[in-house]
């Protein structure tokens, strides 16, 4: 099977997450996507791996694996801390440092 | 005492500082009255001394301590420090000024003249400026005082520069003791006040002034000194032509001085100072500076015959024409003004045909008798409470004794009345003239025979006849006191005696003429040198020829000629006194224009002063509009070119600084967009950029 395929469905995902990051309101939600983006990453050094024969791909992938585990965990962290003081996920509101 | 030559212009100087400033305000009357009467009686005793020691010249030790003893000619000079050190001359000798006085037999004349006639009317100031206040008491006595120190500054200078400023000095006081009355009007008929009759006489004088400084001028580049007698020993080296020139243009001065057509016009109007100037400067002194020049510069006007027919003829006609106008002025200050034009043209007549010391001779009687005849006008207007109109006098001569007498003696001495002085020195001139021209004798006659007239005229309106004035002036009528009479006595004495020592010796060939003889030195040096018959040697060489008859002869014509005069003027105004007024009707015409002074000062006025006051009015506008237009459009074109500059400072640089600003706030409105505070957004513009960056390098390398 082509890389290309793998490498497009990673691009796919990658775009859907990046947009979602951009567009969604809900902080859940953009951690969630901000996930997806990750994966698509993973998938990406995954399929790059598998064409070349080689484990660096596999190992990186844990790496990122890890990296996002512990990053949503901060990110929900946040997102109660949030919530707790404004009885709201909507980020539209943590607009302070506006001009 | 002739070391204290320079003593003699200093001491009325000092009484000048000294009552100029002490004397109004801080002197006592008294005092001020001994400064000024006792610097000028001082100057008299030192000029006497002064002169008795010129006659024993040859006793005196030779050369005393810095003078100059020249005893051929009579004259000592004494040089009291350098002036103008004008460096070398074309030749190389340093050239310089010094203040050199000089005394001669000649100047020793009006030194007397001046400091004698000087003090007494002083004395008589003294009783006559009494009525005025403390402050121009002492002013009068300081500008008198000051005078007098010009004056024999002019007298004794030995060179022209010294004697220029004496000359200078005395039109100076002259104006300032015309002008003296400064806040009173003068004239009604012509709106003229006393400051202007000052002015008026200044700058007379000064016309005048511009001829004998081109003279003098032209003389130093001619003979290279300044020094009179080094001018005179040139004389001959000269030429022609520069001495006639510098001969005339010096007698343009003269004209001014003394008063000569046609720069007489200041004299009648200076009558509006107080009458003791009008005797001391306008009749015995500062009048006869002219004279005293020309007789000074005599081996100069000798070497210009035409020169001195021009002076003749100007004193002739002076001469007639004033006395002319005399006759009918009713002010009795300007008949006597007048009278002295008239007999300053005597003078100046005398110069022009070579009669010196005739000239002298008639400057020092007409000191006496015209000084005496002001000082009386002084006390008939003094007893009449300032009225000067003769037509409201009359009959003055019961309450005025001693006015009257003395007034008598001058009138006689003026109409040249035997054996009074004026006969002597007016006789000697006509037959000096006859000499000459027997026009000029004719004349000269002539004017004797008016100046009899109107003197008898005068006299009769004012002490004869019927009493012409109201109760009122009459209760006022008194004698003046003594400090005023006693004057009047010595120069009544004077007037009467004074010819005595110049009688010709056609009249008494026993007695020297002591006067001729006195100023010989002088005289018979420059005739004897350049001897074409105008010296006083030549003349007296050619009276020996003339038969003593003719001489004797022409002294009883001009008696018959001064009688007759008395006598029609005797008629006309005590036997007959209608007429006069019928002589007026029947030459209607010719009566306005002598009344109105041959409408000398309108012509002057139309022709010269119009024209002058025109170009002063277009000097103003070219000054005011043009001159002060520029500096004022100086200053407009700086206000416009401020403006432009303030506008191009708002507008355009500060313009410049506040787009700056603009364009940052315009900027930064935009660019503040795009922190919405929004994490989103921050993240949206992160993508974006990496999508762009990465799709331009992915473009512009190649595959």
């Amino acid at each position: 099977m082509p890389v290309d395929f793998f490498l497009v469905i990673a691009a796919l995902l990658f775009t859907i997450g990046s947009v979602g990051v951009l567009i969604r309101r809900n902080a859940i939600v953009m951690l969630m996507c901000v996930e997806l983006m990750l994966n698509a990453v993973n998938l990406t050094f995954v399929a790059f791996a598998q064409e070349g024969q080689r484990m660096t791909g596999h190992v990186f992938a844990f790496f990122v694996m890890t990296v996002a585990a512990a990053e949503a965990a901060v990110g929900l962290a946040i997102v109660i801390a949030l919530f707790r003081r404004r009885r709201t996920t909507d980020v539209d509101n943590a607009s302070l440092m506006r001009w | 005492m002739l070391h204290l030559l320079w003593l003699i212009p200093l001491l009325p100087l000092v009484g000048f500082v000294v009552n100029g400033l002490l004397g109004g305000r801080v002197l006592p009357r008294r005092v001020v009255t001994v400064v000024g009467c006792g610097t000028v009686l001082l100057a008299f005793l030192v000029s006497l001394g002064a002169v008795a020691s010129l006659s024993d010249l040859e006793g005196a030790a030779a050369s005393p301590e810095g003078l100059q003893v020249d005893a051929a000619a009579h004259r000592v000079v004494q040089e009291v420090g350098t002036w103008l050190p004008l460096g070398p001359g074309p030749d190389g000798t340093a050239l310089s000024v010094s203040w050199g006085f000089a005394l001669d037999p000649l100047s020793a004349v009006m030194l007397l003249v001046v400091t004698g006639v000087g003090f007494l009317i002083h004395v008589y100031s003294a009783g006559y400026m009494a009525p005025e206040p403390p402050a121009a008491y002492g002013r009068f006595f300081a500008y008198l005082n000051l005078f007098m120190a010009m004056m024999l500054t002019l007298v004794l200078g030995s060179s022209l520069p010294v004697l220029f400023i004496g000359w200078e000095g005395v039109g100076l006081c002259s104006y300032l003791l015309i002008g003296f009355y400064y806040d009173r009007p003068f004239d009604a008929a012509t709106g003229l006040t006393c400051a202007d009759a000052g002015r008026k006489a200044f700058i007379t004088n000064r016309i005048g002034d511009m001829g004998f400084v081109l003279g003098m001028l032209m003389l130093f580049g001619a003979a290279g000194t300044l020094d009179v007698q080094g001018i005179l020993g040139q004389v001959g080296t000269l030429g022609g032509a520069v001495c006639t020139a510098a001969a005339l243009l010096i007698f343009l001065g003269v004209c001014g001085k003394s008063a000569q057509i046609p720069l007489h016009v200041w004299l009648p109007d200076a009558m509006a100072g107080p009458t003791p100037v009008s005797a001391l400067i306008h009749a015995a002194t500062m009048v006869t500076a002219g004279v005293y020049v020309m007789c000074r510069m005599a081996p100069l006007y000798q070497a210009a015959p035409e020169a001195m027919t021009v002076v003749a003829v100007v004193g002739g006609l002076t001469a007639l024409f004033a006395a002319t106008i005399g006759l009918l002025q009713d002010d009795i200050k300007k008949v006597l003004a007048y009278s002295t034009v008239s007999q300053l043209g005597y003078m100046v007549m005398a110069v022009g045909v070579g009669a010196f010391t005739a000239g002298v001779f008639h400057l020092m009687t007409h000191a006496f008798f015209k000084a005496l005849l002001f000082l009386g006008a002084g006390s008939v207007i003094h007893a009449m409470s300032g009225e000067q109109n003769i037509r409201r006098m009359g009959g003055l001569g019961r309450y005025l004794p001693w006015t009257h007498g003395t007034f008598l003696v001058a009138g006689l001495a003026i109409a040249g009345i035997f054996p009074l002085s004026g006969f002597f020195s007016k006789d000697e001139i006509l037959w000096m003239a006859f000499d000459r021209s027997k026009l000029l004798w004719l004349v000269g006659a002539a004017g004797a025979f008016l100046t009899a007239f109107y003197m008898t005229r005068l006299y009769i309106m004012v002490f004869h006849g019927d009493e012409r004035f109201d109760d009122e002036t009459r209760h006022h009528l008194h004698e003046s006191p003594r400090s005023m009479t006693v004057p009047l006595v010595v120069l009544a004495v004077l007037s009467f005696a004074g010819g005595w020592i110049g009688i010709p010796k056609a009249l008494a060939p026993g007695i020297p003429n002591l006067f001729e003889r006195y100023l010989s030195p002088v005289f018979a040096a420059g005739g004897a040198a350049h001897g074409e018959g105008h010296g006083l040697a030549a003349a007296a060489a050619h009276a020996v020829h003339v038969p003593v008859g003719l001489e004797l002869g022409m002294m009883a014509l001009s008696m018959i000629i001064a009688l007759f005069g008395i006598f029609l003027g005797w008629v006309f105004y005590h036997a007959r006194p209608d007429t006069p007024a019928r002589w007026a009707e029947s030459a209607r015409g010719l009566y306005r224009v002598v009344v109105n002074k041959y409408f000398v000062d309108e012509i002057y006025g139309r022709i010269i002063l119009t024209p002058y006051y025109a170009l002063c009015r277009a000097a103003s506008w070219f000054d005011r509009y043009i001159v002060d237009g520029a500096v004022n459009g100086a200053g407009y074109f700086t206000l416009g070119t401020s403006y432009t500059s303030v506008g191009f400072d708002t507008y355009i640089v500060d313009g410049l600084v506040n787009l700056t600003g603009y364009t940052v706030r315009g900027a930064s409105w935009v660019f503040r967009r795009f922190q919405t505070g929004i994490v989103q957004s921050y993240a949206t513009a992160m993508v974006l950029g990496i999508f762009i960056l990465v799709s331009v390098y992915l473009l512009t390398t190649a595959p």
